[in-house]
């Protein structure tokens, strides 16, 4: 188990500029609406509501057609998720190898549900449906770094780590 | 000596760098020179983290190893091959190995994947270069007679597809590769992408000659780090050797590759929805006609195709498309690399010519549960398939034969759950999946799977299960044809096939007569 976690880089406050350079850079690609998402997701840790009207502006669309599209996809986040973030995997290929019960364990000694973030701000664990490392199940991104064969242990290791 | 230790996200996930770094330090220690070589992964993942040296006999691998084994690998001479207990054997005798038919995965594992010397010198560019030769209209008739099919799902005819796309008129075409790999069970693509990104890359540009697109895009799903960023070193070295550009490998065709990145939307892997996130849009799937080959992306003719279609196109090329239908059953040519996850011992990538049978594949070359107890269920094809039972293990892997059980073929994904399965519990998540998942567009995939996920809520608690189970049979005939794509269409087969093998999971004695009918 990694014994320096990588911290999720993306907690800056929202800025115009810095959020409408970003729009900017994106505006070469066709359909950029994607990519302006993402980009600004990486740079302050959530879609934040106020790039709305901006991105509206720029790609003349209406703010309802941003907020639509912002809100159809389980990746874009309202707000910033804790320091770290473990994604663990829901479905059916980890379900046969006991994930649902490891990932009840972790939530209840965490006190969370699935999308919350621990007290101290230290931890949010998020479901995913599917890492494409179904041969090494239960598995779990962690800060963006896969794990497999993950059991209920290192998972309450982790998240004890996660609280340094 | 070199050692060979994969970068695959899976071998990564269970230790592949940790034992890396380890084995760096302890030949510095011992003052050994050792050279690492950071491949792919042989799709033999039970093994992983497995380190690889070349012998005089081939290569011996190690597997799986800790990165405490390391002194020990060193003490016992495993550069040399010599013995040691995580010693597996000589990587390319050992079963589940040999008994594959590799053209997709030909390469993968053997090399650094984002050397485009070594793919060439591997056979890579060979299709390319015949591709050049032969010219649209002879790489559309070679991909017709190779009897290929789309291995994203829904197992179209590719070079019919191809032959509409070219002949449509436009100012500008789109090929665009599905690398949103949602099935659970499954991860071909994700190893090819970051095991062999060129092949992907050879697979695009031939299509794109072929119908005459300008420019292609992979839509790779965000939970795939590891191959964005694979691909997206892959595509910029492409472009720095003049593979991709306006003179495509130094010839008159002009083509490049974009990558977009997913947000986590199961549907945005069905084809109309990918195009409408593609176009920044939510992923709402469009009504066919008109099909993207006519009007796709940005209302332009569009080829899309799953990854693995795409990457099984340079082998047929270079070495022709009968080569390629020589092999496989029936109306399923070729090979299909069969993904062996959960419960299994032998889990990873196994590609083989259509016509093994799944006990085959499920206890010869799985080698049966990682548990160690009973094999109770499979669940073919990803989340829209049928959990088949072992009394069908006899079934032949191909597509009719499959489908006459109401199995799919899918992306080629086997998920294998023991005895310990509740299938009511499974029918349930394939509800709540749907529910999740939807587009939103149809009303009986929106809220019925809703209802269908509270209907077998209540069968579960035991409450009026005769008439819970009457109506959950009547809601999966409303989605079944009320759909208008296949997420609500399909989502009645595990929910179905669960009910029908395995009644007693729903508190039944006997049959019920709605599932009797799937
Ligand atoms: C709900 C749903 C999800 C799908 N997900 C994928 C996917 O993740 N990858 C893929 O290649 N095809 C997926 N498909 C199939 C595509 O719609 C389409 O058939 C495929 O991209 C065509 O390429 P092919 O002919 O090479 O298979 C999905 C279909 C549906 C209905
Ligand atoms: S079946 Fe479901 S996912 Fe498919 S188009 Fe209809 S609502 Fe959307």
């Amino acid at each position: 188990m990694s014994s320096s976690l990588r911290r999720n880089p993306s907690r800056r406050n929202f800025d115009e500029i810095t959020a409408r350079k970003i729009i900017e850079a994106a505006l070469g690609h066709e359909g950029p609406l994607l990519p302006i998402l993402h980009a600004l997701q990486e740079a302050f840790g959530c879609v934040p509501r106020e790039a709305e009207p901006l991105i509206a502006s720029t790609l003349n669309l209406t703010r309802a057609d941003v907020h639509g599209v912002v809100t159809f996809y389980h990746d874009f986040h309202r707000a910033p998720a804790g320091r770290h973030v473990l994604k663990l995997c829901r479905a059916e290929a980890c379900q046969s190898m006991g994930s649902e019960a490891n990932a009840r364990r972790l939530l209840d000694a965490l006190g969370i549900d699935w999308g919350g973030t621990t007290a101290d701000g230290s931890l949010t664990v998020e479901p995913v449906y599917c890492l494409g490392l179904c041969a090494t199940s239960p598995s779990a991104l962690l800060d963006g770094e896969p794990l497999g064969r993950v059991g209920a242990e290192q998972l309450e290791a982790l998240a004890a780590e996660a609280k340094r | 000596m070199k050692v060979f230790v994969a970068r695959d996200a899976a071998a990564l996930a269970v230790g592949a760098d940790r034992v890396a770094a380890a084995i760096a330090a302890e030949a510095e220690k011992r003052q050994q020179h050792v050279t690492l070589v950071r491949t792919g992964t042989r799709g033999m993942l039970w093994l992983e983290p497995l380190i690889e040296v070349a012998t005089p006999e081939g290569r011996v691998g190690y597997g799986p190893v800790t990165p405490a084994d390391v002194p020990s690998l060193f003490d016992a001479g495993f550069l040399e091959g010599r013995p040691h207990p995580r010693r597996a054997g000589q990587v390319e005798e050992l079963p589940f190995f040999k008994r594959q038919t590799r053209l997709i995965f030909a390469r993968a594992g053997l090399a650094n994947p984002l050397s485009l010397s070594d793919y060439r010198i591997l056979g890579g560019l060979h299709g390319l270069d015949r591709a050049l030769t032969l010219g649209p209209e002879q790489i559309v008739a070679e991909v017709k007679r190779s009897g290929l099919r789309g291995r994203g799902g829904a197992g179209f005819p590719t070079g019919i597809k191809w032959e509409s796309a070219a002949r449509a008129q436009a100012a500008r075409k789109y090929i665009v590769c599905n690398a949103d790999e949602g099935d659970s069970g499954t991860f071909a693509d994700r190893i090819l992408m970051e095991g062999d990104p060129f092949t992907v890359i050879e697979g695009m540009l031939i299509a794109a000659i072929a119908v005459g697109a300008t420019r292609g895009f992979i839509y790779i799903r965000s939970e795939y780090p590891h191959a964005i960023r694979a691909m997206a070193s892959a595509i910029e070295i492409a472009r720095r050797e003049g593979i991709l550009g306006p003179h495509a490998a130094g010839s008159n065709y002009a083509f490049d590759i974009e990558i977009r990145v997913g947000a986590g939307a199961y549907i945005c892997g069905e084809e109309t929805s990918l195009l409408e996130s593609l176009e920044g849009k939510r992923g709402m799937v469009r009504a066919k006609p008109p099909l993207p080959v006519v009007s796709g992306l940005f209302g332009q003719p569009t080829v899309i195709n799953n990854l693995v279609t795409f990457s099984s196109v340079p082998f047929i090329l270079a070495q022709g498309g009968q080569a390629y239908a020589d092999m496989g059953v029936g109306r399923s040519r070729g090979t299909m690399p069969v993904q062996l996850a959960g419960n299994v011992r032998h889990g990873g990538v196994f590609e083989c010519a259509f016509g093994v049978t799944l006990g085959e594949l499920v206890n010869e070359i799985g080698g049966g549960t990682a548990s160690g107890r009973p094999v109770r269920a499979v669940q073919a094809g990803g989340p829209l398939g049928a959990y088949l039972p072992p009394a069908l293990f006899d079934t032949p892997y191909d597509y009719e034969a499959f489908a006459a059980h109401e199995g799919l073929i899918g992306h080629g994904g086997l998920v294998v759950f023991d005895d310990t399965v509740n299938l009511a519990r499974m029918a349930r998540f394939a509800m709540e999946f749907c529910a999740h998942e939807s587009c939103g567009k149809c009303t009986p995939c929106r809220i019925g799977s809703r209802r269908g996920v509270e209907v077998l809520d209540r069968i579960l608690a035991g409450r009026d299960r005769e008439q819970n189970i009457a109506l959950l049979g009547e809601l999966c005939e409303t989605l079944r044809y009320g759909s208008l794509c296949a997420l609500g269409g399909l989502v009645p087969y595990p929910v179905l096939s669960a009910l029908k093998h395995f009644p007693e999971d729903f508190g039944l004695a006997v049959l019920p007569s709605v599932a009797a009918a799937v």
